[in-house]
């Protein structure tokens, strides 16, 4: 194989750096949280480093989604092959990695937000061993979920991801941790059992042959399960169009969707949120929001083709409340951090509403938009953290004025808030514009309507701007330092990435072009090929 | 009428002092009358070894059991006598319901 | 390309990207640069010399209509349904973009200038700076913009430079809420011509404005879709050139330091959205022609008689922008194209001096805008009380002003409209609002530099500005004379302006345009399509003949037209010294008599009030109520499973404490029960045992007694 360091792939390298530094961290005595924090940084950095490589030797043009000669990087072994498990039969699941188009600015974001996470953590002052550690193993799952081909695999990067976050948030948070840890955990858990039962069903109608033996056998392969010919006739989850199809796609859907989150499945995030430690509301909002929706597109979308163009329109219309409904939630908000969870609602409807219209454009602006609403987010959740550290509270209305007390940290939050906003030469205004241009070609009135959600974004996020920034500065925060090296050291490389994809998106769009376009023609040919065949 | 003394008798007679000494076992409290008690079971016992040595298909080893049940007797005796009378030393009772040393 | 052009669009290049790198300079370095501000002013001067540069090569030395840079921003690649789907950007020089490049860089600058005294001492005057420099390169982009896509970022840049300026002293709340409202506004709007834009890009799959164009010629789009795209971007010019219904934004505005009222609220920006209907053009349907011209219309009458009752005198600068606004429109709207562009362009000229002098008279008088405390400053300021005048008589449509040859030209094609098309209404605006311009512009005058003083304290301190502010009033004093613009002081057809701006020719079917603006070269713009290709590359604009009746009825009207719009603003004049001057009427009492009326206009129609407790409240309330909904029902719902999840298991506690656990219990009790039973016998005896031992026997003895 061509893409290895030490005989290892690079997306092994890239997944499990992050365990090696767990270890290492667990190793360490715990009196000593220096050398911990810089080796979470240094494995972080380094996983950055990797993502880079990885960028490089991408080549732009392959496809991906369901074609496995379009995939890069690839790692193929098996993982566990048990001969005949009870009513099981053979149980075969393939250590099977790769990325495509769609899969590579995931990895980079994730890559970068967990770096500028680590930054973040810096003053976390309470039992940092178990912090470092859970936040590297947090980070082998993000990073897993990303990689992964093989839905167990899959699935069980989805889990890992999961208990990390919730000792994170339960050990480490606000005043109310236990509550939104719990309501955090159990809400994906909930999720998660619908996935399994899905990737249950799917299991049990796709046979292969296998390459070995030449008997058939059930898999986990989800480039297999894309395959029409490969689900058994007779069994649940064959057939074109089916009742069970529907469901399974249903079943599925609202497991993403919770993760997204989509209305009225969101109001777990506000919580976990505002009650998170800043570092984790940047990962939870930065990196854990995108996996809902890679998951609809690396899964619900191709193993469903039929069950996706006939959920299409509703698809859009959920994207149009979650943009609208989450815009005037955010609105009503006072506490700073609740208003950015809301916000992150809103934008992931752009991004709803994007992958819905089933269309180049709208594929293209709503991926962009998972990428470019981790980097603004994970800058806008920093800029809370920032001014929490310092003030201890995040309600905006006790603030006023600090742009003459902190003009550097005031700089960077104004490109941040217009970057919400969508101002163009900043990235989310591409992604918008090609997710609204996308809808708008495919459902116009929801396009118009969701639109709304232009003006209503620049009404709370300036209303926000004007109560903490603007007008006279209360005499309690005369003494608030401007920001500091270290935030600056986290907030800078997101901001010129912020400017970067705002004039030139095509560094990132040109490399998921290929797979995206694919996806598109593959969903809109399956799809409809699959009833028309019938 | 012609007196014969059988197998038949032996065994009467031994059932009888055997009934005694389980009566004087379970009857009485000194510990002195409990162990003549036991001396006359062992006794029984004796009679019927002899007996089934003359009667039965014993031949020589039920002499040699009674023998053997004769020594053992005169040791245990010692035994008991001396646990006895060190228990009287000790309690000042020889009687075996106030003896209860380890209960509780 | 030939040199010549080739070096043109690189010189725009950089007039566009000086005021850009000017606005990095300042927020990086600011403060460790030297007199930073005229670093800043000085780039804007060379872009002004570049440009003029450009201006004069491209409309008196050049036959080529335009100039296009053109790059290829995305290429999102092979598609399904497309052949290929890709946005091209660039940037193009016609006359049009010329004469605007000149007529932005010059008021910036200007403004830059006049700001060095104006704003000295300020505490943030390096950001000032930033900020128009930062301003300056979006408006420089818009006009540069030969697509709709940049011409929508630019949009919105300069939305957001005019937001940070107005909110420049945003310590005051009434400054950053105006700024806010502006943006917000404005955000409305765009997103009509954000709409706008995806009908186009649907159905034409291009932004660039010729390829547009050549679409529509071909015939991709057309019908009431055609109309609702030019009427949804006109909708972007709706929000930012302040006409009615979003024209509140721009009074609350001047709250931004005067200089930045001058320059992006008078002259450059607000005039943005004149320039995008004027680009455009070509695709305008008949039927968004005519809502534009009614807005336009509208507009300007209810601006004009707004102005005439405040007493701010930046207010009554800023309703005026808005009537003049509307002219433009109204003027796009009937036709009469080139008209309103000169309109824009004569305007921003005397907008600006207007709004400078006001600047130097507030300067003067230490930031005092009331016009009822000033009076008599005529003997104080006469620099700035001369080029006040000429703003006035030039904004009033007097001969030998540039205001009086583009007014004129507006008043005389909308005349023509409506005697071609039966809509009266419009001209019949258009007059009356001469007059009332007329009437408010002199009121201001006498309010201000006639009569005594009214405030003698502020009257003694104030004196003529420094010669950084009264020299951009002279030199836009002298470009508010006719000479610049033709040298015929009664009639522009002959002058190069008017020859340099020519009409577009409309390239939408001939059922949807004006009769008498027929388009004439249809059948060249299809064939240019070669058939299947959705947009035609060769597509050339081309300009408008009009019909030989529309000639007629133009040459008919012109001086009759000319001689009632210059009674009227006479008139206009005459009143204002007849109530102000000469006090023969007094104001008091006429303000009196009509007192409804006059509440009415002072309180701006009530549109703030109304969009207040409409919009604003409806959307608060509609967010606090969801809020509400949120946190109540859904996370009610969330909570309501999870408490209910809680009984449940709480009720299976209790199960399993009482029932479950209480049979194993029970067991264990009962077998305790027995045991406590059994160990009566267990006495420590030996001679018990030995009777159970003995009963033991005897039973077994019984049961067993047959073997």
């Amino acid at each position: 194989m061509q893409y290895q360091f030490l005989g290892i792939g690079y997306l092994t390298w890239i997944t499990f750096l992050p365990i090696v530094g767990m270890i290492v961290v667990l190793l360490i005595p715990r009196g000593n949280t220096n050398s911990m924090k810089w080796i979470a940084l240094a494995v972080t950095v380094l996983q950055l480093v990797v993502a880079g490589l990885i960028w490089m030797n991408f080549k732009p043009g392959l496809t991906g989604i369901n074609d496995p000669n379009g995939f890069q990087f690839i790692e193929k072994t098996k993982w566990i092959d048990l001969q005949g498990v009870a009513w099981f039969g053979r149980v075969s699941i393939d250590y099977f990695l790769g990325i495509d188009g769609l899969s590579l600015p995931m990895i980079v974001l994730t890559a970068l937000i967990s770096f500028v996470g680590v930054i973040a953590s810096w003053n976390i002052n309470k039992s940092q061993k178990g912090y470092f550690a859970l936040y590297l193993l947090l980070d082998t799952g993000m990073m897993g979920v990303f990689v992964a081909l093989d839905m167990f695999l899959f699935y069980v990067f989805w889990e890992i991801m999961l208990l990390p976050m919730y000792f994170l948030i339960g050990i480490w948070g606000g005043p109310r941790r236990e509550y939104a840890a719990i309501k955090f955990f159990l809400y994906t858990l909930l999720g998660s059992v619908l996935i399994l039962l899905v990737m249950l069903a799917l299991y049990f109608s796709v046979s292969i042959k296998d390459p070995a033996t030449g008997q058939m056998m059930h898999t986990f392969d989800m480039l297999a399960m894309m395959n029409p010919q490969n689900y058994d006739p007779n069994s649940l989850l064959g057939g074109i169009g089916t009742y069970w199809r529907y469901v399974a796609f249903i079943a599925l859907f609202i497991g993403f969707a919770i993760k997204v989150p989509i209305f009225p499945f969101h109001t777990w995030l506000p919580d976990a949120h505002v009650e998170a430690p800043t570092a984790i509301s940047v990962i939870l909002a930065g990196v854990l929001l995108k996996m809902g929706t890679y998951g609809l597109l690396r899964i619900s979308f191709p193993i469903f083709p039929d069950a996706m163009l006939k959920f299409a329109y509703p698809l859009a219309i959920l994207g149009f409340i979650n943009i609208v409904y989450g815009a005037l939630c955010a609105m009503a908000q006072t506490d700073f951090k609740k208003m950015i969870a809301y916000s992150s609602i809103s934008h992931m409807g752009v991004v709803l509403l994007g992958i819905s219209a089933l269309n180049s454009q709208g594929m293209a602006g709503g991926v962009f938009q998972m990428f470019n609403h981790g980097v603004v987010t994970a800058m806008l959740f920093l800029i809370v953290g920032v001014i929490y550290d310092r003030a201890h509270t995040r309600d905006m209305n006790a603030f006023g004025g600090l742009a003459n007390q902190m003009p550097v940290y005031f700089g960077i939050m104004t490109v941040a808030f217009f970057a919400a906003i969508g101002l163009p030469g900043l990235n989310e205004f591409v992604s918008e514009f090609l997710s609204y241009l996308g809808a708008f070609a495919a459902y116009r009135w929801v396009a118009i309507f969701s639109s709304i959600g232009i003006v209503l974004t620049a009404g709370y996020m300036l209303w926000a701007l004007q109560r903490v920034f603007l007008g006279q500065l209360p005499d309690k925060w005369k003494g608030l330092p401007d920001i500091n090296g270290r935030e600056l050291v986290a907030l800078v490389p997101l901001m010129v990435v912020v400017i970067l994809l705002g004039v030139l998106p095509s560094i990132m769009l040109h490399p998921m072009n290929a797979t995206l376009n694919h996806l598109v023609s593959f969903v809109h040919s399956v799809g409809t090929g699959m009833s028309a065949a019938r | 009428m012609s007196l014969h003394v059988g197998l038949y008798h032996f065994l009467v007679v031994s059932a009888i002092l055997f009934s005694l000494g389980i009566y004087a076992v379970i009857s009485r409290k000194n510990a002195i009358m409990v162990l003549m008690g036991i001396e006359l079971i062992l006794n029984a016992a004796n009679i019927n070894f002899i007996a089934f040595a003359r009667f039965g298909i014993m031949n020589l080893s039920g002499q040699v059991v009674a023998v053997f049940v004769i020594i053992l007797a005169a040791a245990e005796a010692a035994v008991l006598l001396a646990i006895v009378l060190n228990i009287y030393q000790q309690l000042n009772t020889v009687n075996v319901d106030e003896v209860d040393k380890l209960k509780n | 390309m030939a040199s010549m052009e080739s070096l043109l669009i690189h010189l725009s290049l950089a007039v566009l990207f000086l005021p850009l790198a000017g606005f990095l300079l300042l927020i990086f370095f600011g403060k460790r640069i030297p007199r930073q501000d005229l670093i800043e002013t000085g780039l804007l001067f060379v872009a002004l010399a570049i440009s003029v540069f450009i201006m004069v090569q491209k409309v008196f030395f050049m036959s080529v209509p335009r100039i296009d840079l053109t790059f290829r921003w995305l290429d999102l690649g092979a598609v399904f349904g497309y052949p290929g789907l890709t946005i091209d950007l660039g940037i193009a020089i016609d006359n049009i973009t010329a004469i605007m490049l000149v007529v932005v860089t010059l008021i910036s600058s200007l403004v830059h200038l006049f700001s060095l005294g104006y704003m000295e001492g300020d505490v943030r005057y390096t950001r000032y700076y930033a900020y128009l420099g930062f301003f300056s390169f979006s408006m420089l982009g818009i006009v540069l913009s030969n697509n709709l896509l940049m011409m929508y970022g630019f949009w919105e840049l300069v939305g957001i430079s005019s937001y940070l300026l107005i909110g420049h002293w945003y310590e005051k709340k009434s400054a950053s809420d105006a700024g806010k409202k502006a943006f917000i506004v404005n955000r409305i709007g765009d997103v009509g011509f954000f709409i706008g834009i995806m009908i186009v890009f649907t159905q034409l799959h291009t932004f660039l404005l010729t390829k547009v164009f050549g679409g529509i010629a071909a015939g991709h789009l057309s019908g009431p879709l055609l109309t609702a795209a030019g009427i949804l971007i006109f909708c972007g010019a709706v929000g930012k050139s302040a006409q009615f219904p979003l024209h509140v934004w721009l009074p609350d505005a001047m709250e931004g330091p005067t200089p930045v009222s001058a320059l992006i609220h008078a002259a450059t920006m607000v005039a943005a959205g004149v320039y995008l209907v004027a680009r455009v053009y070509p695709m305008l349907t008949a039927g968004a022609l005519t809502v534009i011209a009614y807005i336009g219309a509208i507009t300007a009458f209810l601006a004009a008689t707004i102005a005439i009752t405040q007493n701010d005198i930046k207010k009554v600068l800023a309703y005026s922008t808005v009537s003049q606004l509307g002219y433009m429109v109204m003027a796009l709207g009937v036709g009469a194209f080139s008209a309103g562009f000169f309109h824009l362009v004569t305007h921003a000229a005397f907008k600006a001096g207007l709004f400078l002098g006001s600047g130097s008279v507030i300067f003067a008088m230490h930031h005092e805008q009331d016009m009822r405390k000033m009076g008599g400053l005529r003997k104080k300021m006469p620099i700035t009380y001369w080029s006040f005048v000429i703003f006035s008589l030039s904004i009033s449509g007097i001969p030998l002003t540039s205001g009086f040859l583009s007014k004129d030209s507006i008043l005389a094609g909308s005349l023509a409209y409506g005697i071609l098309t039966g809509n009266y209404l419009i001209p019949i605006i258009g007059y009356a609002v001469v007059f009332l311009t007329a009437a408010y512009m002199f009121r201001l005058i006498i309010m201000t530099f006639h009569g005594e003083p009214r405030d003698h304290h502020a009257y003694e301190h104030a004196k003529e500005s420094p010669k950084v502010m009264t020299i951009p009033l002279m030199v836009l004093a002298a470009l508010s004379i006719f000479v610049f613009y033709s040298f015929n002081p009664l009639n522009p057809d002959d002058g190069w302006f008017l020859k340099a701006v020519t009409q577009p020719a409309s390239v939408v079917p001939a059922a949807q345009s004006y009769g008498f603006n027929q388009p004439v070269n249809l059948s060249v713009a299809d064939s240019a399509q070669g058939g299947t290709s959705l947009a035609g590359a060769s597509f050339v604009e081309q300009p408008a003949v009009p019909t030989p009746e529309y000639h007629e009825v133009m040459e008919e009207v012109h001086y009759p037209g000319l001689v009632v719009s210059l009674t009227l603003a006479l008139l206009g004049i005459f009143m204002a010294f007849f109530v102000y001057e000469w006090k023969k009427l007094d104001a008091e009492k006429l303000k009196q008599r009509v007192l409804p009326v006059y509440n009415f206009l002072y309180n701006k129609w009530y549109f703030d009030e109304l969009y207040g407790a409409t919009a604003v409240a409806g959307t608060v309330i509609l967010s606090k109520s969801l809020a509400w909904f949120d946190s109540h029902v859904i996370d009610g719902v969330v909570n309501g499973a999870a408490s209910l999840t809680r009984l449940s298991s709480r009720l299976s506690g209790q199960f399993d404490h009482y029932v479950v656990d209480g049979l194993v219990n029970f067991s264990a009790w009962f077998t305790g029960l027995l045991g406590r039973g059994a160990r009566k016998v267990q006495t420590g005896k030996v001679q018990t045992y030995i009777v159970f031992a003995l009963l033991g026997v005897i039973v077994i003895f019984y049961v067993f007694r047959q073997f």
